[in-house]
């Protein structure tokens, strides 16, 4: 057993890395210090050169890295790709070239949510750049200039805002700069449009392009000289725009982690043991060496963190299909004596065994016993919901090459700081050579805050003199996920003789892999479930041992808390005979008994009033979807509406769902209608992506999805156990978006919680039936 | 053993095993990445290419049996020129990933070739074996009666009131 707790603990410790992690996410990226040091190029860097993108004839993706050089030189034939000799670059954001091209470089991963385009149109905003001349490339991972660099939390957007801004505006300021000493007059008398610099009192213009040599040469301003924009003054942002490197995509483009090439390279795969913990006793090695193609099988004990590389075996060959048929051939005896054992039927009998068994509570407000015991009635329902797993479209890949006493790394990352730093510990290098390139990533969803694949590759590639591309199977990704975990709740609520709420509780059946710290995902969410609920309030969590891997999926925790928290309100309101729209106002204006806020890291300071919980802004969200949906009017027979609420990673929305019902539980969407409120929009047709994408996700997920554990292993191994919504069952979908004048937050997530608990409270709307746990198929619903 | 292939107009030869998938071949000896790995059972249609005009999925076709003339993302536009399901694609901004596309838009080369201008229920039913894990079905099928019909242009796919 000694084993198996130590698999606990590091699996507990494991988790706490990522909840730090996302807790840091909730911190400002650094104001202009930042933007003050050059980009990529420049002789800031030292004698170590960066990578450069280059297309090669014949489509391939070569990324060459130079060491004895100490230039930035691209290959040749790069297609659009110009030499940093002729450009200038005016900060670590802004690069301009002699033909007014702009090129901005967007330090975030792109994973979907559209932020290499927003970030790009920030930038060209403040600089007042001529969006048709600017070209948005990957900035480089180097936290040192641009902090963190991280994709999660829908926190790029508020993280970035101000440090993007002032990148465009203090370009902006060094071309007035420029102009003003080229013409002789004050540079309060020159203004700015499309990349070009305006003298009104003479007629006299010049291109950004014409300037930026004069420009580099001006000092960096100071960051109290530069004025940011008004709203009212945006030209670009709140617009639509088709995403910036959607041409290459729909050319086929090599843009992708799992596109990489690197020359010389060989393939690989990792067999990790199907039920984590497990350690290799015997496999047929040999045979797999002798097969036709492999290059190579070998042993990793791995590091023993979850998070890292677990024991496994590596099989290299001379195209991923061989190393795929090879893992088929692989015959491996598992000493599974220290492995995981969970079996989720199991557990969910453990958990409704404490049922009534009410552990001291984690908080105790007002007097509950009392409240309950006074209450006129008192409403009692059980929720559960099951684990789900990501299943982002492009499976986990990574390619590494070892070489001249550096680990250089491509791979589509949510995490290239942590990625480093995790390859940096593992392999005992410094920062300085452990490289690693950011690709754009086929989904993220959360799974992707792990580097578990980054760290394999690197441990692979140290044992293999060649670049290495590991790539996992489908079925590698099904088995080895970290999972959005299920919960159970046991919940009890007072209402008073005109139906307001009095008391509530909540008694959570989480899961911990050391019985103590929570597993990512779990625990409770403090924003469906807030302690100024109610005037009396009681919380308590009971946690089930649990060592499969568990993560951040796409509003974690809320994406399944809120389905239980507004399900439950509007069983409470419907007891109460009350209006659900009035009853959800009246809970958004209650009289806190402690003020609400997200938590950010500890010792922050005040909370940012943009992405605190704002009463206002949930009245407005859930009034808007209810005008826009008709809550209210007389349905047909045997339809029916449910609308429900969610503060979710700073945004406030709301979905108002039409529905109705077939004898036989069959669904039928009617209508579905989204609302946000995450401030000024930044790009409207990316906007509305993010809203229509997360409702579908979430009407998907809630329906159909679910992976069940036995024996420590992932049951589901493909798609084919895993009914992902398809075009035919796809609804459509209205966004609408209520811009407040509160500073722009992000939307990968905040469109996602409010979906699931509205179609369940339309199917009761409809039917008359609860729909009290996830996924609704499991009480025989379909779409 | 070599296999001569015919892909996006041209005769090329992979010199793999015959039962090696298309989709490999592709991606590994001939570099183009435009058919990408999703599932490898012919469940998500990421590795769709046209054979013959038809969309295949490329991870279940060996190498021995692709016979016909292939077509991939990389070559459906011709001499430069994008087909209008690019054009579509790239006006109503459908990607989010962008994964998924390249399957997407040659299984809709497909259902156009056969339906030029195709309803609602036809395009379901082609387009029901690619997965697009962003959901970004709401744009495919605008983006497809786009292409088809360019003279009803879509005045943008938002509801959204802002």
């Amino acid at each position: 057993m000694q084993q198996y707790e130590q698999l606990s603990e590091q699996m507990a410790r494991f988790n706490d890395a990522l909840q730090a992690t996302i807790a840091g996410f909730q911190n400002p990226d650094a104001g202009l210090e930042s933007v003050r040091q050059s980009a990529p190029g420049a002789g800031s860097l030292g004698r170590r050169s960066f990578l450069k993108l280059a297309g090669l004839a014949g489509g391939g993706l070569v990324l060459a890295f130079r060491l004895d050089t100490g230039k930035a030189d691209a290959e040749s034939g790069a297609a659009g790709n110009h030499g940093p000799s002729a450009d200038q670059e005016l900060n670590a954001f802004v690069r301009v070239a002699p033909d007014n091209t702009v090129t901005i470089y967007s330090k975030a991963p792109e994973i979907g949510q559209g932020i290499k385009t927003a970030f790009g149109l920030i930038i060209a905003e403040e600089l007042d750049a001529d969006w048709s001349k600017v070209k948005v490339e990957q900035a480089p991972i180097m936290p040192k200039i641009y902090g963190s660099q991280g994709a999660g939390g829908s926190t790029s957007i508020p993280r970035g805002w101000d440090q993007l801004r002032q990148g465009g505006a203090a370009a902006r300021a060094m071309l007035v700069a420029a102009a003003a000493q080229k013409w002789n007059v004050p540079a309060s008398e020159l203004t700015t449009s499309a990349s070009l610099v305006n003298h009104p009192g003479s007629g006299r213009k010049a291109t950004y392009g014409e300037l930026a040599n004069a420009a580099a040469a001006m000092p960096l301003p100071d960051t109290a000289t530069l004025k940011l924009k008004d709203r009212k003054e945006y030209k670009l942002l709140g617009k639509r725009y088709t995403g910036v490197d959607n041409r290459k995509l729909v050319t086929g483009q090599p843009l992708f982690g799992i596109d990489v090439t690197v020359p010389g390279m060989l393939y690989a795969n990792y067999q990790m043991s199907p039920a984590i913990g497990g350690t290799v006793k015997s496999a047929n090695l040999d045979e797999i060496k002798k097969m036709p193609g492999v290059v190579d099988a070998f042993v990793l004990d791995g590091t023993g963190n979850p998070g890292e590389v677990m024991t496994g075996i590596a099989i290299i060959a001379k195209n991923t299909w061989t190393t795929f048929k090879a893992k088929d051939a692989l015959k491996v005896e598992w000493d599974e004596t220290n492995a995981s054992k969970d079996s989720l039927t199991g557990l969910a009998l453990q958990a409704k065994a404490l049922k009534g068994k009410l552990p001291a509570p984690a908080t105790n407000i007002g007097d509950v016993d009392a409240a309950f015991a006074s209450a006129a009635k008192v409403v009692e329902a059980d929720y559960d919901y099951g684990m789900v797993s990501h299943v982002q479209l492009e499976p986990q890949s990574t390619t590494a090459w070892w070489h001249d006493g550096v680990m250089e790394i491509w791979t589509q990352t949510q995490q290239p700081n942590s990625g480093q730093s995790m390859v940096m510990a593992m392999l005992k290098l410094p920062q300085e050579k452990v490289i690693l390139h950011q690709m754009r990533a086929g989904g993220g969803f959360g799974r992707r805050l792990q580097n578990d694949y980054v760290c394999q590759a690197a441990a692979i590639a140290m044992k293999v003199n060649a670049p290495v591309k590991l790539t996992w199977k489908r079925e590698d990704d099904f088995a080895n996920d970290f999972n959005r975990v299920g919960g159970f709740h046991y919940l009890k609520g007072g209402l008073s003789k005109d139906g307001k709420l009095t008391a509530f509780q909540n008694h959570l059946i989480g899961f911990s892999a050391d019985g103590n710290r929570p597993v990512a995902g779990s625990g409770r969410s403090n924003g469906c479930f807030p302690t100024d609920f109610a005037p009396n309030v009681r919380y308590a969590l009971s946690n089930l041992p649990l060592m499969t891997r568990c993560g951040a999926w796409r509003a974690p925790t809320d994406n399944v808390q809120y389905f239980v928290s507004q399900g439950f309100m509007h069983e409470l309101s419907t007891a109460g005979g009350r209006d659900h729209v009035e009853f959800l106002e009246e809970w958004f204006n209650r009289p806190p008994a402690k003020e609400v806020v997200r938590e950010g890291p500890p010792g922050q300071g005040t909370p940012d009033p943009s992405q605190s919980f704002n009463p206002a802004r949930a009245v407005s969200v859930v009034k808007l979807a209810a005008e826009k949906a008709g809550w209210g009017k007389k349905l047909p027979a045997g339809r029916g509406m449910g609308i429900a609420f969610s503060w979710s990673h700073a945004g406030h929305a709301s979905h108002a769902v039409e529905i109705s019902v077939s004898a036989n539980k069959k669904i039928t969407l009617h209508r579905i209608v989204a609302v946000v409120d995450v401030g000024p929009v930044i790009n409207l047709s990316s906007a509305e992506q993010q809203m229509q994408g997360a409702t579908i996700d979430a009407l998907s997920t809630a329906m159909n999805l679910e992976v069940t554990v036995e024996n420590g292993r992932v049951q589901e191994t493909n798609l084919h156990e895993y009914p992902i919504l398809r075009i035919a069952d796809a609804p459509h979908v209205e966004a609408h978006f209520i811009q407040s004048e509160f500073r722009p937050t992000g939307l990968g997530e905040p469109a996602y919680p409010s979906f699931a608990p509205a179609l369940a409270n339309a199917i009761f709307a409809a039917t008359g039936q609860r729909v009290r746990t996830m996924p609704f198929n499991r009480l025989g619903y379909s779409l | 053993m070599p296999y001569q292939l015919n892909v996006n107009r041209k005769t090329v030869t992979v010199d793999v095993p015959g039962e090696m998938p298309l989709l490999w071949a592709l991606r590994d000896e001939l570099d183009l990445k435009g058919a990408k790995y999703g599932c490898g059972v012919g469940m998500c249609g990421a590795c769709t290419v046209l054979m013959d005009g038809k969309a295949i999925r490329s991870c279940l076709t060996p190498v021995s049996e692709a016979k016909g003339k292939i077509v991939t993302i990389e070559g459906l536009a011709e001499n430069g020129k994008l087909h209008a399901l690019q054009e579509a694609w790239i006006d109503l901004d459908v990607a989010q990933c962008g994964y998924c596309q390249g399957g997407q838009i040659l299984s809709a080369a497909a259902l156009l070739a056969e339906h030029p201008k195709p309803t609602d229920a036809q395009i379901d039913e082609a387009m029901n074996g690619n997965l697009c894990r962003c959901a970004t079905y709401i744009r495919i099928r605008e983006a497809i009666h786009q292409a088809a019909e360019p003279e009803k242009k879509m005045e943008g796919v938002s509801h959204a009131t802002v």
